[in-house]
């Protein structure tokens, strides 16, 4: 008899739901993805859940399991079994539920038509150099699977997302306004807009970022300064008013 | 036939909208019993224990004397000695401790420390907050903290005498030497060194603020600071604590030599 | 009056990878109304997970490239049964849409003076494609994402596409849908459709195919009088995980051999020097993976029935830097550090050449009014695609479908109407598995499915188990008649996998009939009955359509290259190549 796990799957819609427990035959290097397809095959077909390469690649199956949020194809279920947990999966709690794992991440769409697009100064090929794309391409690894936007409290616990787009967004800000080529001014836009000064720099976005890309020190933290830079830095302020009229 | 589902949101269709599958109302979820980490309140409560006790200890050191000067060694509460300049002799240190208090009160990573563990704003990643209004550092005083780099500014010129006073410290009476209080006082002024100097505000300031390095000609010298203060900055959050702690204890030693209870040794 | 919701287009593009996105930017950019329908999110499609990179030939680091080159390499490694046009059309226009996308924020490596960085791969004769680090496909797909959320376009995002409507003249007119939060159905009346759905992969496996890729449009076109060509043709990408069996298949990027990586059998032989000394383990996906299976077959497997691949040669930095997303992958999942042991790689089930039969230029399918683009589209690869040749074809075909469907549109004398009583036939069509009491479970039939294709329609075929395979499949075939589903119409995956299963199905039955039909080896279809390449297979493409339940097979002649292409091959070497020794040679003389 092969070795089997529990896993506790939060079945439910806007009405309501609660944790239901599938056992599932284990199998080595297991996901917990793949104990919930195991789940749709066998159990409950009609389980929902989203997920499109099972490589981490995509960032379709975004949930969170044992009260972290995390992508199920890249969450080994032997991490559990080896500590003697039970595993809890449970949709994203920041985003409005539509079905057991599945929730509705429209916002995050909404947001990204808001966002200026790139701008570029000068018709390509550009020549750039591999020094100054480095910092951008950090950014352009995100595979918005939105756990950042799941985990940051200004998100999921005071629910202001009026005032502010998140650290996916402020990293897709920080992409443009750091790209050499971007013709584009985003500063106000980053601070009035997209609220920057809602982020408190608490670091949990870049802690569950799958890609480990630093949101906080290497995205907003920048945009703050480069906030700050036109807003409360008046001595930067003459400084830029006189190479503006300089020759 | 169709069974009641979620609203849709076609937010703009027709002129370029996003139809996305939209739930009706965020609903109330019941809080897992698995939270992310059992432990999650170790971290915030160990913050809240460490930095109480330093701001106690710098508030009676500051406050409560009148120097802070032990022959060659001078404890980095007292310096530079700014009272000495402007002719005040009651607890001068206040004088000058502001400094690194808003330049520590307004760093990022000493932001990140006390919305965590005195704010609980969140006090650990996906932990559930107390419902409370918040404003981020939208508003005042918080949003104040955008003045971080003149604190910085500051601070920079406090690190100075603090290599001033460690150089002082090597030098006796009878001519150079160590004491354990010289070695205390140069480690000090090292890991405030790099405390300072691995800031966040600094590194956009050589810098990060462009946004190209090399556009106009060959990279520049501020390519590789800045690559050498990202560098540093990684460790802004280590630097933080343990120059604090050094600061601190730079100035118990210092106190205790004044106050006689111990006596400095000498190497050489 | 039907009592759903109806919604009026004058393009819709099914699919949101790159080709759909690509064909929806141009077509909205000339003035269309357009659609993307996407059983997904937006910039969740297959095409994120290409890695390796665009083959364009820019000629950045190696400045004998050209189209001239590129031509030759793709016709030669597909067999020459490509069509030729689409090729020319496509390797000229490559550079051409790799630096569009630099203009609309894509940010591709560089090289030391600037340009966009190229780098070799399997088959090609220079280094040659634009690449990000080990994850261009991201790049491309979310380039494209912000490009067209900038433009008048709607995406339909989760929303399932079950079927084509056409006009009583037999011209596009529509497509009936369900949006698949609430199970609710939507009619999209159109004049154009553009198929860019992908392919099939996940009809075997292991396959490196993300859920999507189940070949949904090209079905849908094929009920309704679509030809599909070369179905035979399946790509076996030769390196996928094979350890832990959760992973199996996930793919192991070409990029890895293009950056040095070496093939060792378990008794440590570097095989591909055996099987084709010339270009060794970058030779082409076909060869390189049919060597990994004789390998394995002959019972030199390493433990898991693989090979290893080995690049610790190159140091950790490197390999970090190269290649991150295939470090992280191993470590992650496989608990292996490829920058200090090697790991075993199987084939893996990656592409399919064949597709929607369409016009070389305009991507038109013979049905009026529908478009395909993509891996949907056939023609562009032949017998085997090369690596870096799909995001190419994606965005090169996917404008051109955009603009063709867009000045079809224009030139449309009159609106096409869609058949109301065909509407409610599709309803209740659609509904049936919710009325089937105790059938069949979609997602075991799925499995039997893919047991099936890789038994008998693998990496090696052979006439008597293509029969044996294809009764296997009819008798599946009368057992998905019965697929029941269960629970409500909202998210319902169980309900959305029954039309995924119909899709595959159908086409798998295609593979068959054409593997059948093909009695040669050439490319990625291997008969060990028939194991040499035949030139009379050469000159002719398999197409199939589908009338009233039954595939007909037919043998169409590959178009025959003018004389100026057709020159190109005279010399045996890829023309850049020549220039290149002809340089040299000049150089030496001059010595």
């Amino acid at each position: 008899m092969a070795e089997t796990v529990t896993l506790w799957v939060y079945r439910g819609d806007q009405h309501g739901g609660e944790e239901k427990p599938y056992e599932v035959p284990l199998m080595p290097g297991m996901v917990v993805l793949d104990a919930v397809h195991w789940i749709q095959a066998h159990l409950a077909p009609d389980l929902a859940v989203r997920w499109n390469c099972k490589a981490a690649h995509c960032g379709s199956c975004s949930a969170e399991v044992n009260g972290r949020p995390r992508l199920l194809c890249k969450t080994r279920l032997d991490e559990f079994v080896k500590e003697g947990v039970p595993v809890h999966v449970r949709p994203m709690k920041t985003f409005p539920i539509i079905k057991d794992l599945v929730t509705d991440v429209s916002w995050n769409y909404r947001v990204m038509r808001q966002i200026p697009p790139f701008q570029p100064r000068e018709p390509a090929p550009f020549t750039l150099y591999q020094r100054d794309v480095d910092r951008v391409q950090e950014f352009r690894r995100c595979i918005e699977c939105f756990l950042c936007q799941d985990v940051c409290h200004v998100l999921r616990e005071h629910h202001e997302q009026e005032h502010y787009f998140g650290p996916r967004f402020m990293a897709r800000l920080a992409e443009l306004e750091m790209h050499p080529m971007d013709a584009g001014d985003r500063v106000g836009f980053i601070r009035e807009t997209a609220g920057v000064g809602w982020c408190n720099i608490t670091h949990c976005c870049a802690e569950v970022c799958p890609e480990a890309i630093e949101i906080t020190n290497n995205a907003i933290i920048p945009l703050k300064e480069r906030v700050a830079d036109r807003y409360w830095d008046p001595i930067r302020g003459l400084f830029r008013r006189f190479q503006k009229t300089a020759p | 036939m169709v069974k009641a589902g979620p609203l849709r949101s076609c937010q703009g269709v027709g002129k370029g909208g996003v139809c996305v599958a939209q739930a009706a109302e965020p609903e109330a979820r019941t809080v897992s019993k698995a939270t992310a980490e059992p432990r999650w309140w170790v971290e915030p409560v160990a913050t809240v224990v460490a930095f109480s006790l330093f701001v106690l200890y710098s508030a009676w050191d500051v406050l409560f004397h009148n120097t802070g000067q032990y022959h060659n060694y001078i404890s980095p509460y007292f310096s530079p000695n700014v009272g000495a300049w402007l002719g005040v002799h009651a607890v001068p240190a206040v004088l000058v401790a502001w400094v690194p208090l808003f330049f520590r009160a307004s760093c990022y990573y000493y932001r990140r420390e006390y919305y965590r563990a005195f704010f609980w704003d969140p006090p650990a990643c996906a932990i559930a907050e107390r419902p409370r209004r918040y404003r981020g550092e939208t508003r005042v005083p918080l949003v104040w903290n955008n003045l971080h780099r003149f604190f910085l500014y500051l601070a920079i010129i406090v690190v100075i005498f603090l290599w001033k006073d460690a150089v002082e410290a090597f030098i006796f009476p009878n001519g150079f030497g160590v004491g354990l209080g010289s070695l205390i006082l140069l480690v000090n002024a090292i890991l405030l060194t790099l405390y300072t100097f691995s800031c966040h505000a600094f590194r956009h300031l050589v810098g990060g603020g462009l946004d190209c390095f090399s556009c106009r000609g060959r990279p520049t010298a501020r390519y590789r600071l800045w690559r050498r203060v990202s560098e540093w900055n990684r460790h802004h959050g280590l630097w933080a604590w343990v120059s604090m702690f050094w600061v601190w204890g730079t100035g118990v030693y210092v106190r205790l030599l004044i106050m006689g209870v111990i006596h400095d040794v000498r190497f050489f | 009056m039907l009592d759903i919701e109806t919604r009026e287009y004058d393009v819709v593009v099914v699919g949101a990878g790159g080709a759909g996105l690509r064909a929806a930017i141009e077509a909205s950019g000339r003035g269309s109304r357009v659609a993307v329908l996407t059983k997904s999110l937006l910039g969740k499609a297959h095409t994120v997970m290409a890695e390796g990179g665009i083959a364009a030939s820019f000629g950045n680091l190696d400045p004998y490239d050209g189209w001239e080159t590129h031509f030759y390499d793709t016709m030669k490694s597909g067999h020459f049964i490509n069509n030729y046009r689409m090729v020319e059309l496509y390797t000229k226009e490559a550079p051409e849409r790799v630096l569009e996308l630099e203009s609309w924020g894509a940010v591709f490596d560089r090289t030391e003076d600037g340009k966009i960085m190229q780098r070799p791969f399997g088959a090609h004769s220079f280094r040659r494609l634009a690449h990000v680090g080990d994850r261009t496909g991201k790049e491309l797909i979310r380039t494209l994402q912000q490009k067209v959320v900038t433009q008048n376009v709607d995406i339909f995002a989760e929303v399932t596409t079950t079927r084509i409507f056409l006009d009583r003249q037999g011209r596009v007119a529509g497509l009936f849908a369900y949006h698949r939060d609430d199970g609710h159905f939507v009619l999209f009346k159109t004049r154009a459709i553009i198929l860019a759905t992908g392919g099939w992969g996940r009809m075997y496996k292991p396959t490196s195919n993300s859920w999507e890729c189940t070949g949904d449009g090209a079905a849908m076109a094929f009920r309704v009088g679509a030809e599909l060509q070369d179905m035979e043709m399946v790509q076996f990408h030769p390196t996928g995980m094979v350890w832990p069996p959760g992973v199996r298949g996930i793919l192991v990027t070409e990029g890895v051999r293009g950056e040095g990586g070496l093939l060792y059998n378990a008794e440590g032989e570097r095989f591909m020097l055996r099987y084709d000394p010339e270009k060794k383990e970058l030779s082409s996906r076909d060869v390189v993976a049919r060597s990994i299976y004789r390998e394995v077959k002959a019972g030199r497997g390493t433990p898991h029935g693989g090979a290893w691949l080995d690049i610790t040669h190159k140091g950790p930095e490197y390999i970090k830097r190269k290649l991150p997303g295939m470090y992280e992958q191993f470590k992650k999942l496989a608990d292996v550090d490829i920058t200090k042991e090697r790991f075993e790689v199987a084939p893996t089930v990656h592409y399919t050449m064949g597709g929607l039969r369409v016009h070389p230029e305009l991507a038109a399918t013979n049905v009026p009014g529908l478009y395909a683009a993509g891996e949907t589209a056939c023609g562009l690869h032949g017998a085997n695609r090369l690596g870096g040749n799909s995001l190419g074809d994606l965005l090169v075909f996917g404008r051109r479908a955009g603009m063709a469907a867009h000045e079809y549109v224009q030139n449309l004398a009159s609106l096409p109407e869609v058949d109301e009583a065909e509407v409610r036939d599709e309803m209740r069509r659609v509904l049936r598995p919710f009325e089937v009491e105790g059938g069949e479970n979609p997602y075991l039939i799925h499995e039997a499915l893919q047991t099936i294709m890789s038994t008998y329609a693998g990496i090696e075929r052979s006439g008597p188990e293509l029969e044996k395979g294809l009764a296997e499949l009819e008798e599946l075939k009368a057992r998905a008649e019965r697929m029941s589903v269960d629970g409500p119409l909202h998210f319902n995956p169980g309900w959305h996998t029954v039309f995924e299963v119909q899709s595959m199905l159908l086409l798998a039955e295609a593979i068959f009939r054409g593997a059948l039909e093909r009695k040669e080896s050439r490319g990625a279809h291997w008969r060990t009955d028939y194991p040499e390449e035949l030139p009379e297979y050469g000159r002719v493409n398999f197409v199939q359509t589908y009338e009233d339940g039954r595939y007909h097979i037919r043998p169409e002649p590959v178009p025959e290259m003018p004389p100026e292409l057709a020159r190109l091959f005279e010399a045996g070497v890829a023309p850049g190549v020549l220039r290149a020794r002809q340089a040299q040679n000049g150089r030496e003389e001059t010595k």
